[in-house]
């Protein structure tokens, strides 16, 4: 698939009307996994609208959201930035063999700083 | 049967060049009902309206048409002419056979031929045509103004200036508004109260103003022209015309725990007081809520202190009736209310405030009494942080925020932030924009001076929350041009709130049948055209009632307003456009499908009796429409499932008449 | 038979006397040529224009109707042309269902600086009826001379 593609994948999945998006920023000022992150929530809203899929799909980002959903909470937009990431990632790992790590080394990745919220996303986030 | 002359004008060439007038005049001579048909080189100029009205004279014309350039150019002028020769004028119709023809058809043969159709509808509808006469109303000369704002300040001055009685009803105490809330105002920083107060006074010893303080609109029947108002003075249990003003009465209560919503609560009152000192009018007033003679009968301190003996705890409210010939709305505004924005901790912690309660914090006469200290402990805060577009241009939180800008928070944050440096320069003061939106006259510069001048650190992004924690309030916020997330301890928390329409608008609007956009700001005639009227007749808007505004353009619309009242009580009498709804009453079912398209409210239902074909009589509910307020859109007559409504000018068997000529097989 | 290149559709067009109508003279004005089969009728506002009226040009042989108004939002007496769309789309549905197609028929904001607008949506207009051609859907021939 190419960015398009993925773009209008992406925007179907999610149900996001990007477009909505005026570029406040409140939704990465409201992030808490925001220093994990190489991706924003609100660049997740404008590169998926500018179609630069591509690096999404590749950044550890997908990952690194604790799906809180802050930034859906707190956008005056109703842009719902957690489904887009969601979005991605699902996208991510529809493509075969996409899944980030097996469950066996989930176990070793964690410590007691590890938040509770981030473990049950974790698996939530894993498929076969 | 009418006698119908028609008069085709070549308009030099500009019709006769595609049109054979000739041809369009003799087709139409055998039209039914015409009895004189010519054509001439300028109909408009007077040697052609003498042929008009030396025609009406020997063929005894009933009906004209003219076949010339458009209605919208010279229909008054062959109106004029038709009634100097005696005849109805809206006897006239225009063909308009040079705009609408000759102009944008090359083809000589073409264009005679849609000539003579559109002629033929001319015809055919002045077959129809009924003289009208435009209804004449009286215009009281005495004007209301609701709201004693700036913007209700303003307008009254400027309609007492010009010679009318007006009044000004302000539920509160005393007139002033917000304004007189405000400590500076942009961009050129002069004191609110410096300039506001004159102008209070000026109202309060203008003869022609009756101030009604402490009273509100209760009832509103009649059209432009003649309002009936009803005003309920609220019972302030203190004789208005008695009372000094001296203020004895304020410090001697003994009820000292009233939340002062003059300074938004932060500090408190008596339950007597004058909410502040330039009040007008300048009388003192008792909170019932609060009065303990009010609610236990035991008291009484301050009609002992009061020595012109003011004080009467048996005032009850009080209607007073009136009638006026325009009423001008200038209702205002109210910031939005911040208990649902959670993430700003507004309800958690004092030292997170809106914009006007910082207002309140710099004034001189505020409860710190200018001096800059948090609400909580009464320190001075190092770190300052500013959010803007609290709840402004918020689409997804209805129940939350407006969508709409609300267009002053740029430029009063921009200058907070300013005052604070410049009073405080070891202050730290943060603002966090969206944008920064600054169009008007000397506003960008006056932004950039808060960057350059007074080094105001202005970050792009929005703050995600506030958490209180021990002193300090910890700001999470996003940096959207360094592509950072920002955490700042700061010391005090200003929200710049969204602006929302008083909440008094909504029923008055109902009141006065004057339509308003789903926010609850009153909707102007037209939005470019027509900007201070309503679109019902004789209702005028003011100030933010009509949308967001900042003190100069609400003092423009003030004035602006006040001229178009002027205009109106100027008349003797108001001429009304005949072409208005009228309804059969024997169709009529009263089902009131008229009555709810009608933009206006100038149908009502009364019950009448009516003579039945047995001879026995019937009492029936009919729509009556009344004349002065229908505007003839005609929106009735399409809803009417009987056919009982019908647009005089532009009847129902009128248009079919135009239909069937231009269809004709 | 009439030939059909020869056809010359009967059109009425209502325009609102505030906004359309003054595009139209525009029009006019700036010398835009659009058909002379449009034949126009003035109305204070595209809400006066009763449904019956439209039934009726079809049945009097017009080829099509189309219907001019103010902008959403701009209407002159504030509400009329929110009830002429909402009128005009139950009505077009209907004729559509009696075989009268959604071509012969149009509803189109024209404010009074749109002179431009008012001839292209009018040459539109002709160009699509004249290839659907005469209509004979509800045609009254008692009406015929």
């Amino acid at each position: 698939m190419n960015n398009t593609e993925l773009k209008k994948e992406i925007l179907r999945i999610s149900g996001v009307n990007v477009k909505k998006c005026m570029k406040c920023g409140k939704c990465s000022a409201s992030c808490p996994a925001y220093d994990e992150m190489e991706f924003h929530p609100h660049q997740f809203a404008s590169m998926i609208d500018n179609g630069e899929i591509e690096p999404l799909l590749r950044s550890d980002s997908l990952y690194r959201c604790l799906s809180c959903f802050a930034c859906m909470e707190r956008c005056p937009r109703g842009v719902e930035p957690a489904k887009l990431i969601e979005a991605v990632r699902l996208t991510a790992i529809r493509k075969q063999g996409a899944n980030r790590m097996t469950a066996d080394d989930v176990p070793q990745m964690l410590d007691d700083n590890t938040p509770g919220q981030l473990l049950v996303s974790a698996f939530r986030k894993y498929t076969k | 049967m009418q006698r119908i002359g028609v008069f085709v004008c070549w308009c030099g060439s500009n019709i006769a060049g595609t049109v054979d007038v000739h041809a369009v005049a003799e087709a139409l001579k055998t039209e039914s009902g015409v009895v004189f048909s010519t054509d001439y080189q300028y109909m408009c100029s007077q040697a052609g309206q003498d042929i008009i009205k030396n025609a009406i004279h020997e063929h005894s014309l009933t009906g004209i048409v003219v076949c010339s350039c458009s209605p919208r150019m010279h229909e008054a002028t062959f109106r004029k002419t038709a009634a100097a020769a005696g005849l109805n004028p809206y006897m006239v119709e225009i063909a308009n056979i040079r705009e609408q023809c000759s102009w944008i058809h090359k083809d000589m043969l073409s264009g005679t031929e849609k000539a003579i159709i559109l002629g033929k509808a001319a015809v055919a509808k002045v077959n129809l045509n009924a003289p009208l006469t435009p209804g004449q109303s009286t215009v009281t000369k005495r004007a209301l103004v609701i709201g004693g704002g700036i913007a209700g300040i303003q307008t009254a001055l400027d309609i007492a200036d010009a010679g009318f009685p007006v009044d000004i009803v302000e539920k509160k105490p005393t007139i002033g508004g917000k304004m007189a809330q405000l400590d500076k105002t942009f961009p050129t920083l002069d004191c609110a109260a410096c300039i506001l107060t004159p102008k209070m006074v000026d109202a309060a010893q203008n003869e022609n103003i009756r101030i009604y303080s402490y009273s509100e609109v209760t009832e509103v029947g009649g059209y432009v022209g003649n309002f009936d108002v009803t005003i309920k003075r609220k019972a302030r249990y203190v004789k208005e015309d008695i009372c000094t003003g001296c203020g004895l009465c304020t410090e001697k209560c003994p009820q000292k725990k009233v939340p002062n919503e003059f300074n938004l609560g932060m500090d408190n009152r008596r339950a007597i007081y004058i909410p502040f000192a330039q009040a007008v009018p300048k009388v003192a007033t008792i909170d019932a809520d609060y009065c303990t003679m009010l609610k236990t009968g035991k008291c009484g301190v301050c009609a002992k202190v009061c020595t012109a003996g003011a004080i009467d705890y048996n005032a009850k409210d009080e209607f007073v009736k009136e009638k006026y010939g325009a009423i001008v709305v200038a209702t205002g505004y109210n910031p939005i209310s911040m208990e649902k924005f959670d993430e700003f901790a507004y309800s958690q912690s004092k030292d997170v405030i809106t914009s006007l309660e910082f207002e309140r914090l710099t004034n001189a006469a505020g409860p710190t009494s200018g001096k800059l200290l948090r609400p909580s402990d009464g320190e001075h805060p190092h770190k300052i942080v500013f959010v803007q577009c609290v709840g402004s241009r918020c689409e997804n939180c209805a129940e939350k925020g407006k969508e709409y800008c609300s267009k002053i928070c740029c430029m009063y944050t921009a200058k907070h932030a300013m005052l604070i440096r410049d009073k405080y320069p070891d202050t730290d003061v943060y603002v966090f924009y969206i944008d920064v939106r600054t169009p008007g006259k000397a506003f960008d510069e006056f932004y950039r001076r808060a960057v350059e001048e007074y080094g105001v650190h202005y970050i792009k992004g929005m703050v995600g929350k506030v958490v209180p924690e021990g002193k300090k309030l910890l700001v999470q916020a996003s940096d959207l041009i360094n592509g950072k997330q920002l955490h700042i301890d700061a010391d005090l928390v200003v929200l710049a709130a969204a602006i929302e329409p008083d909440k008094s608008a909504r029923p008055l609007a109902t009141m006065l049948t004057a339509s308003m956009d789903t926010n609850d700001f009153f909707t102007e005639a037209h939005p470019k055209l027509r900007p201070v009227e309503s679109p019902t007749a004789g209702v005028f808007l003011s100030g933010c009632c009509q949308g967001p505004k900042d003190i100069p353009e609400t003092v423009s619309q003030a004035s602006a307003a006040a001229s178009k009242v002027i205009g109106l009580l100027v008349k003797d009498h108001l001429t009304g456009n005949p072409c208005i709804a009228q309804s059969n009453e024997l169709m009529c079912n009263g089902c009131s499908s008229c009555e709810r398209v009608c933009p206006y409210g100038a149908i009502t239902y009364e019950e009448k009796e009516f003579r039945m074909p047995d001879r026995t009589t019937k009492l029936r509910r009919v729509a009556s429409v009344n004349p002065a307020v229908c505007q003839g859109c005609g929106a009735c007559t399409v809803a009417c499932p009987s056919g009982a409504m019908d647009l005089n000018g532009f009847k129902n068997n009128q248009i079919m008449a135009e239909v069937d000529a231009i269809c004709k097989m | 038979m009439q030939d059909v290149k020869e056809f010359k559709p009967v059109i009425v067009a209502f325009c609102c006397n505030w906004c359309s109508y003054a595009g139209a003279d525009l029009a006019g004005s700036n010398r835009l040529a659009y058909p002379a089969d449009v034949k126009i009728i003035r109305v204070p506002c595209s809400c006066r224009v009763n449904p019956m009226f439209i039934l009726r040009a079809f049945q009097r042989g017009a080829d099509g109707v189309i219907l001019c108004g103010c902008h959403p939002g701009d209407c002159h007496y504030s509400t009329g042309n929110y009830y002429t769309r909402r009128r005009m789309s139950m009505l077009f549905s209907m004729l559509d269902f009696l075989g009268i197609e959604r071509d012969r028929t149009r509803v189109e904001w024209v404010s009074a600086a749109e002179g431009a607008k008012f001839a292209a949506t009018m040459n539109e207009f002709v160009e699509k009826v004249t290839a659907l051609g005469p209509n004979k859907r509800l045609e009254d021939l008692r009406c015929k001379q």
